[in-house]
């Protein structure tokens, strides 16, 4: 594949052969250290309280064993540090006292010389606990909340009154986990005064100061290699406790260590999404207008960490409408912190949002794709800033042609297809467009390589393809030629992946970087050169390298002018068993407005995959806390349920031909999220359609649904 | 996980042999249960007896007309059999409705019979449980309860029993051969294999120390329109909300069972002959105690129960 | 501190053998993982709740996870590692990368696995859930794919790209 046009062609990933012939070497799996010994956490048994007592002598005598350590016995770290700052730079000191603040918090951590032996002598501490009252349950909307976030136009309490068509309506969102297929995985191996960590995470760089701190190391002395890393969806993006543990046991052994959470453990170990209650008002004139648009959401957190999911956060700019207010409360449990999680805050806010603008466009008789389109805007109602790349309505329109929308049965319970009612469902989507500051080195070798480094991760996201395609285009080079070494702390730092900026920050600075080659060859060989490699051999003997730079949103001037997001619109075809309540998707699009496409295989697979993320928010996931003990009763894959393929049909996704010139030069967004954005409410909606009943509290189980459904 | 000594049993007499003799011992043939209760902890053997070179793999027909399951056929097996296929519909189709592909290649007729229950307060070593520690109280109670029985269950215990394979069975009247101490053989049917919680939810079978299972014996075939029906949240591998076994002739109900419901397979016999499937869930279902997270399972079971019979009415016509 | 006892055993794997001294409780999972350094074969939930671990033994498609290494003396054990190389891609391997059915890749070796096993567990008669008529033949259509690749879960949800490269493998000749 040569030069002009590779970028946006659905080229097959690069590192395809490799991960189909099991041949990438995951964390746990990585043989650099050579053979490890193996850690097994122990984790309170309790919600709330401390370790009154804990006895590990019988661990310690057990075969195999090199270390036990609790609180009283652990290294000492770095003291826990404030929620002020950024999340991503805090220590997480382990084992560091008595308290427990969450069930599952490690109070114990062995080594031993085998996994077997490291499990089995865990099961042989015994732990006496005071249990202290914990808190476990979201209660509701209380008075004197304390509002984040708000963002106000208008009178919202006026226009509710004066309607004259309203919807108020209250919602809940349960707990969501991450739950990539690899475990959380770490080989930790001290050798020579420096730290070298073979993890799974979505960031590198940004991990090591506050590991840094933990450790009492310097971040210079810590090396982080994510080669191949077995999904992320968020969880893969703040430190945790694998990592700490298995570098505190490193440098006390001066053995590498692997430790490998297990999946009950990572229900516990690391964070969730957390659950929500949103109050959703909606008010329009007869012929739908809205004239009121607002949403509260009280969002768990933790005290000692406000992960904020921005549930109510969509609410801003996703509609025109005078008045407005979104806002959110929070309430503290004592369950793990929160973290990021596929969709943050849009994925539960426009679940909400998008089934109350479904109610509201029944109680007008106005088809919903026609609603939507009637409160489209080109300015950002919050940001009070013209919208860049706003596609909104170009996703709905050929959405609902190509979906065949126009067949959608108008009466809810109307259509049936054997012992399946039939309901169609559409929800508008939409994701902040986000930039950091990120540097990307290209280099050129005489003996024609192309070579670049970041220390972005794919974590299934396809970087390896999408960079050597920007680079490929850049330079006119094949790509069987370029060379991308990605997610290693010695490479030129990034952001890493999350929060849908990956690509655009790696690929712009590679192409910046290119740029810069290009000018240098140009400066002594002109611009009319055949062939890039001979021109370096013949000025460059040593090879060439030159480095590219992204600016962060708050210094890029286009951020200050245009309000930047992605859209997108999602179409559901539902059947509801009369019978069961069972839900099933038959068929569901996705047309979406991200800027310029990369690939488009990969982005194709990244938006499908993302819309099947919002078929099982609406349909399967949820996080069930005990409300006595704070331990989550369905933390596994046996209970927690995700979709099989059995559960996903034929979905398409189409991509909008687009380039967004504000977001950055190569017109590139992300699109990580999108798909997950609104398909849950297209979902939830298609569902309403089928049978008339009307599921405020995510998932729409067959047990909620039984109720209402008609007779045979 | 515990350390534990291992053997390959040669003979059924050898391996119950073998587990009298040593404390602690269970034995292992497919394995896809104990050994995920053994990496939680939540079984702890000492000894495990492997079980899987006792040639009881065969299905054989019987001298009354029936088939006789060797203890170790595998699921997969078992639902694929010409024979079941035809005569014991309702068999293959649960079979075939439990877990995985996988799970069935490995999982075996006996192990089926033995599986332990999915509560989630049995799965979680932190919490009390009667079951996994008799007399330690049942953290289910009081908790979430969404999956848990809603029939037969006692003050100790709430559990369901996961199993499709046995509800199937208990509609078919099948029993359970044993092979026990001293070489003693016994045939226990299967509406007698099962218990219900009582006061020591952790005795779950009829089975004695050290009583290996051979076999399953099925009677012969009753014909008749055969059906599974098995509802859940998710469309494959997960476990039921609300399953039906049915057999049933010219619109009568000749067979039901419930799975789902109880701690053991459901079935009302004097719940079944008719063709009015409200009459027939009214007698079933009698005495429920559900909690607020399950008594949505009392309406699944009638409404399931009615859409599986008229289908069964629609295959005949 | 006494040492753990060990067993003898011999795996026999993509048609190599392994002579192995084993603690009993590896798993076949960790004996190919840990032992014999075959990381294909991917631990994901250690439960036999997700199917990453999936692997042939004499033929048959079983959670490697779920199984004691011990038990496996004498039978013919096949993984991701026995089927292609990158360079010799199996059929459904390249029908994988070209469908882009697959994005982290966590999950593929058992989805790949598993998929060439459903169908010879199709065309050998075994029924599965969704099979409407157990005595006829059973169709290899998508219904029966899908409910049969179940235990196979993939969190990046590759399962319409799983599904276009089966169906590309099945047209190519299979």
């Amino acid at each position: 594949m040569i030069g002009q046009g590779v970028i946006g062609q659905a080229i097959s990933r690069t590192d395809g052969p490799i991960k189909v012939t099991g041949r990438a070497a995951y964390s746990a799996e990585r043989q650099d250290a050579g053979p490890t010994l193996h850690g097994y956490i122990l984790g309170a048994g309790i919600g709330k309280g401390r370790v009154a007592r804990i006895d590990i002598a019988a661990a310690e005598a057990a075969p195999g064993v090199r270390l036990v350590w609790t609180h009283e016995n652990a290294p000492e770290q770095g003291p826990a540090e404030g929620i002020e700052g950024d999340m991503m730079d805090r220590t997480r000191p382990e084992l560091a006292s008595d308290r427990i603040n969450y069930y599952g918090m490690p109070i114990a951590f062995v080594v031993a010389e085998s996994f077997e032996e490291a499990r089995a002598a865990a099961g042989l501490i015994t732990v006496e606990y005071e249990v202290e009252a914990g808190a476990f349950a979201l209660d509701g909307f209380g008075p004197n909340l304390n509002w984040r976030r708000p963002s106000q136009a208008g009178d919202i309490d006026k226009a509710m009154r004066e309607g004259p068509v309203t919807v108020e309506q209250t919602y809940s969102t349960p707990y969501h986990f991450s739950q990539p297929m690899e475990l959380h995985a770490c080989i930790a191996d001290w050798r020579d005064g420096h730290l070298h960590l073979y993890l799974t995470a979505q960031m590198v760089n940004q991990l090591t100061t506050g590991l840094g701190k933990t450790l009492r190391l310097d971040p210079s002395a810590i090396s982080i290699d994510s080669a191949y890393v077995g999904g992320g969806f968020g969880s893969k993006i703040v430190l945790h406790c694998e990592a700490v543990l298995a570098s505190l046991a490193t440098m006390a052994l001066g053995q590498p260590v692997k430790l490998m959470l297990t999946r009950r453990q990572i229900f516990t170990l690391v964070g969730h999404r957390p659950a929500s209650i949103s109050r959703v008002r909606l008010a329009a004139t007869p012929d739908g207008r809205l004239t009121a648009l607002g949403h509260d959401a009280l969002i768990q957190v933790r005290t000692d960490d406000a992960w904020d999911e921005g549930v109510s956060s969509v609410g801003k700019a996703l509609y025109a409408s005078p008045n407005r207010l979104t806002r959110q409360a929070h309430q503290a449990l004592d369950v793990q912190p929160g973290e990021p999680v596929r969709g943050p805050g849009e994925l539960p806010g426009l679940m909400v949002l998008e089934s109350a603008m479904d109610e509201l466009a029944e109680k007008l008789g106005i088809d919903p794709v026609e609603l939507r389109l009637r409160n489209d805007t080109q300015i950002d109602p919050d940001k009070r800033l013209p919208l860049s790349g706003r596609r909104l309505a170009d996703c709905l329109r050929e959405g609902a042609e190509q979906f065949g929308w126009c067949d959608r049965p108008t009466i809810p319970a109307s259509r049936r297809d054997g012992r399946w009612l039939v309901g169609y469902g559409v929800a508008s989507s939409m994701r902040g467009h986000y930039q950091t500051s990120a540097e990307v080195l290209v280099r050129i070798e005489p003996d024609g390589l192309v070579i670049v480094r970041s220390d972005m991760t794919d974590i299934g996201t396809g970087t390896h393809t999408i960079v050597a395609q920007v680079v490929a285009e850049a330079l006119g080079v094949p790509m069987s030629q370029i060379k991308v070494e990605l997610a290693h702390t010695k490479h030129p730092k990034g952001n890493g992946a999350g929060g849908s900026w990956g690509a655009a920050n790696t690929t712009v600075a590679a192409d910046r970087a290119c740029a810069a080659l290009r000018q240098r060859i140009a400066a002594v060989a002109g611009t009319s050169y055949n062939d890039i490699f001979a021109e370096v051999r013949r000025h460059f003997p040593d090879g060439l390298e030159e480095r590219g730079r992204t600016l962060d949103n708050k210094d890029d001037p286009n951020y200050q002018t245009h309000a930047q997001y992605t859209y997108g619109a999602s179409f559901a075809e539902v059947g509801v068993d009369i019978d069961t309540g069972e839900v099933r998707l038959r068929r569901m699009l996705g047309v979406f407005a991200a800027g310029r496409i990369l690939n488009a295989k990969t982005a194709r697979s990244q938006l499908i995959g993302g819309m099947i993320w919002g078929v099982s928010a609406a349909l399967q996931e949820a996080g069930a806390l005990d409300p006595r003990h704070g331990h989550w009763v369905n933390g596994d894959f046996a209970e927690y349920l995700i979709p099989t393929h059995a559960d996903i049909p034929a979905i398409d996704a189409i991509m909008l031909e687009d380039f967004d010139d504000k977001a950055n030069h190569l017109g590139v967004k992300g699109i990580g999220e999108l798909g997950a954005g609104g398909t849950g409410g297209s979902v939830a909606n298609a569902v309403y359609n089928a049978t008339g009943v009307r599921v405020r509290d995510f998932p729409i189980t067959l047990a909620k649904l039984l109720p209402g459904l008609p007779g045979r | 996980m515990k350390p534990f000594s291992y053997e390959r049993a040669a003979s059924p007499a050898e391996a119950v042999e073998a587990a009298v003799a040593r404390p602690g011992a269970r034995f292992i043939a497919g394995g896809t249960n104990l050994l995920d209760l053994m990496k939680l902890g939540i079984e702890a053997p000492q000894h495990l007896i492997d079980v899987n070179r006792l040639w009881l793999d065969t299905i054989e027909p019987t001298a009354e007309g029936g088939l006789r399951i060797g203890a170790l056929v595998r699921n997969a097996d078992l639902a694929a059999d010409r024979r079941v296929r035809r005569d014991y519909a309702v068999l293959a189709r649960a079979l075939v409705s439990g877990a995985s592909g996988q799970l069935r290649n490995k999982a075996t007729t006996a192990g089926n019979l033995m599986q332990r229950t999915r509560c989630p307060y049995f799965y979680n070593t932190d919490m009390p449980c009667n079951k996994r520690r008799p007399g330690s109280g049942c953290a289910a109670i009081g908790g979430l309860t969404h999956n848990l029985a809603v029939l037969g269950v006692s003050d100790a215990c709430i559990a369901t029993h996961p199993s499709d394979m046995c509800v199937a069975l208990r509609a078919l009247d099948a029993s359970v051969e044993t092979v026990g101490v001293g070489g003693r053989t016994r045939s226990i049917p299967i509406a007698d294999f099962h218990r219900l919680p009582g006061d020591r939810p952790d005795i779950e079978t009829a089975l004695e120390p050290g009583e290996l299972i051979t076999a399953v014996t099925l009677p012969a075939p009753l014909g008749g329109v055969q059906l599974y029906r098995k509802v859940r949240e998710r469309a494959s591998y997960a476990f039921a909300n609300v399953t039906v076994a049915l057999v049933a002739r010219e619109g009568q109900m000749v067979r039901l069972a419930f799975g789902g419901l109880a701690a053991k397979p459901w079935r009302v016999e004097v719940a079944e002959g008719g063709a009015d499937p409200d009459l027939a869930a009214d007698l079933a279902l009698a005495g429920a105690t559900p909690t607020e997270d399950n008594a949505y399972k009392l309406p699944l079971a009638r409404r399931t129960l009615k859409a599986t019979l008229a289908q069964a009415t629609e295959v005949r016509s | 501190m006494t040492a753990t006892p060990r067993l003898p055993v011999t795996l026999s794997v993509n048609g190599e053998t392994h002579v192995l001294t084993l603690d009993p409780r590896v798993t076949l999972l960790d004996a190919l993982r840990e032992h014999l350094l075959l990381t294909g074969t991917k631990k994901g939930c250690d439960q036999g709740q997700c199917g990453a671990c999936t692997v042939l033994v004499n033929g048959r498609r079983i959670n490697s996870c779920l199984s004691l290494a011990v038990m496996h003396e004498g039978d013919e054990i096949s993984t991701i590692e026995g089927l292609g190389t990158p360079e010799a891609l199996h059929p459904m391997q390249a029908a994988f990368v070209t469908h882009d059915g697959f994005q982290c890749g966590y999950c593929t070796p058992g989805q790949i696995l598993s998929s060439l096993a459903v169908i010879e567990e199709i065309r050998a008669g075994v029924p599965s859930h969704v099979t409407d008529d157990l005595e006829a033949p059973i169709p290899l259509s998508d219904q029966e794919i899908r409910e049969r690749m179940s235990g196979n879960l993939c969190r990046c949800a590759a399962y319409p790209n799983i599904m276009a490269a089966i169906r590309d493998y099945l047209g190519e000749g299979a």
